[in-house]
């Protein structure tokens, strides 16, 4: 099901979060780069500054249950995240396809 | 000549094309496309020569992919392409149509209904097909509860008829405002003796229209061949003399309402290969009446392939070509109304669809 996303503080003044894009995402978007640093409080918040920098990138990684899918991992400080989960100001993200899916 | 003829073809690892000329003796491959992603149909509007193609990647989930310069380049779009959140999630796009107008129709799994009016970048879901009273008693065939046939009015988006594993064939008169299921005659073997005659949980593998625009139908079910002359009110049986009642493509002639192409397998329970592992593609002139097989050219002995659903297509040549492609990976022609046959590509991937455009240079 659907999950709570906190509300955060204006994310403006904080530390941007660097994004590692898995390989087979970044070939989707022309102009897509590996890594991006981006603000974001959450991973929600994440997901849409990279559709808003790559139009149709939140909908490769998330369903409409609303969920990340269900075979992309997203790696907050070496653990499984979900939407919810929050990103401190610097985090280092790794969107990972998982084996799973092929 | 003057024509720049494409075959179009779905597969597990991308889209492929082949394009020939009016002759249609050689032909040369391009591909793979769409990022080797899973690709369930490939299909083209005749009008503009623009080429979509539906999929599902495991990862990263339905897309629509777009050419619009014969596969030199491509685009790829969901925007809408998803059920009301907290739906179970679309996973794949399994067939694709295009109506009048250039209407793109999308079918998904799980089993849905998805339109563009803006060649398929942005898609609505056809919210009614999902409200039907009997949707809580669709079961999934073994493909999962898929809507993969399409059957549209080139004239007239009023009309469409879908085919639904294993809900059977639903058809709408109003544009997808309300549907009823048309399955009246076919059988499920399937179900309780007694109970082989449903309204509707038919396991339809492949439904589509006899050209000139009339009321005429086809369908290739799980349990059996069928013919409709009333748009699918009243289905009749046409498979005296065929190998089998089971097999997966159906393919219609782009002239003759009469004429229809078949690829009878074993049976379901039997490994679902070519009859005796001799390959043959059966056509009917009479509708049905009688049956030919077409052998000459396609393999003969230890054939433990299949051809899958939307596999098998005609073109609008004079004579018309036959094309199918197998879960082996090749693909056979025939440019003689299916007398007798090439192969055009032996290894591609597993080959989910092939469809066909004809082009004026």
């Amino acid at each position: 099901m659907g999950e709570h996303v906190p509300s955060q503080a204006p994310s403006e003044m904080r530390a941007p979060v660097l994004v590692r894009l898995p390989p087979h995402l970044v070939v989707l978007f022309p102009d897509a780069e590996p890594r991006v640093a981006l603000q974001a409080g959450s991973v929600a918040e994440m997901v849409a500054a990279l559709d808003r920098l790559w139009p149709g990138m939140g909908a490769r990684l998330c369903d409409e249950t609303p969920a990340i899918r269900r075979h992309v991992n997203v790696f907050v400080d070496g653990r499984r995240a979900r939407l919810s989960t929050a990103l401190a100001p610097g985090t280092d993200v790794f969107i990972i396809t998982a084996i799973s899916g092929g | 000549m003057t024509q720049r003829v494409f075959l179009l073809v779905g597969t597990r690892k991308g889209a492929f094309i082949l394009e020939s000329d009016g002759a249609r003796r050689d032909w040369a491959l391009r591909g793979p496309f769409c990022e080797t992603w899973p690709t369930n149909h490939v299909v083209a509007d005749p009008a503009s020569g623009t080429i979509y193609a539906g999929g599902g990647n495991e990862w990263f989930g339905p897309a629509v992919w777009k050419s619009t310069d014969f596969g030199a380049s491509w685009s790829h779009s969901s925007q809408g392409l998803a059920y009301e959140a907290g739906q179970t999630p679309v996973k794949a796009v399994w067939s694709l149509a295009v109506g009048a107008e250039g209407r793109l129709y999308a079918g998904v799994e799980p089993a849905g209904l998805f339109v563009s009016d803006d060649g398929g970048t942005n898609w609505s879901h056809v919210e009614a097909l999902q409200q039907h009273p009997t949707r809580p008693e669709w079961n999934p065939g073994g493909a999962g509860l898929i809507l993969h046939s399409l059957v549209l009015d080139p004239r007239d988006n009023g009309r469409i008829w879908v085919g639904i594993s294993a809900a059977g064939v639903f058809a709408t008169e109003d544009g997808g405002a309300s549907w009823e299921p048309r399955n009246r005659g076919t059988r499920a073997d399937f179900l309780p003796e007694g109970q082989n005659y449903p309204e509707f949980g038919q396991c339809v593998h492949c439904l589509v229209r006899a050209p000139g625009g009339g009321a005429r139908l086809y369908q290739q079910n799980h349990c059996g061949m069928y013919r409709s002359d009333d748009g699918g009110r009243r289905w009749e049986s046409i498979e005296e003399g065929l190998p089998s009642s089971f097999g997966f493509p159906a393919a219609v002639h782009p002239r003759d309402p009469d004429s229809l192409y078949l690829i009878p397998l074993n049976g379901d329970i039997k490994g679902r290969f070519m009859p005796g592992g001799n390959t043959a593609v059966w056509r009917t002139r009479d509708g049905g009446s009688s049956w030919q097989a077409g052998r000459a050219g396609l393999p003969q002995g230890d054939a433990y392939f299949n051809v899958l659903r939307q596999a098998m297509a005609t073109d609008t040549l004079e004579p018309a070509g036959v094309y199918f492609g197998t879960n082996a990976g090749a693909l056979y022609g025939s440019i003689d109304e299916g007398d007798t046959w090439t192969c055009l590509a032996p290894y591609l991937p597993t080959i989910t669809s092939v469809e066909t455009l004809v082009m004026e240079r």
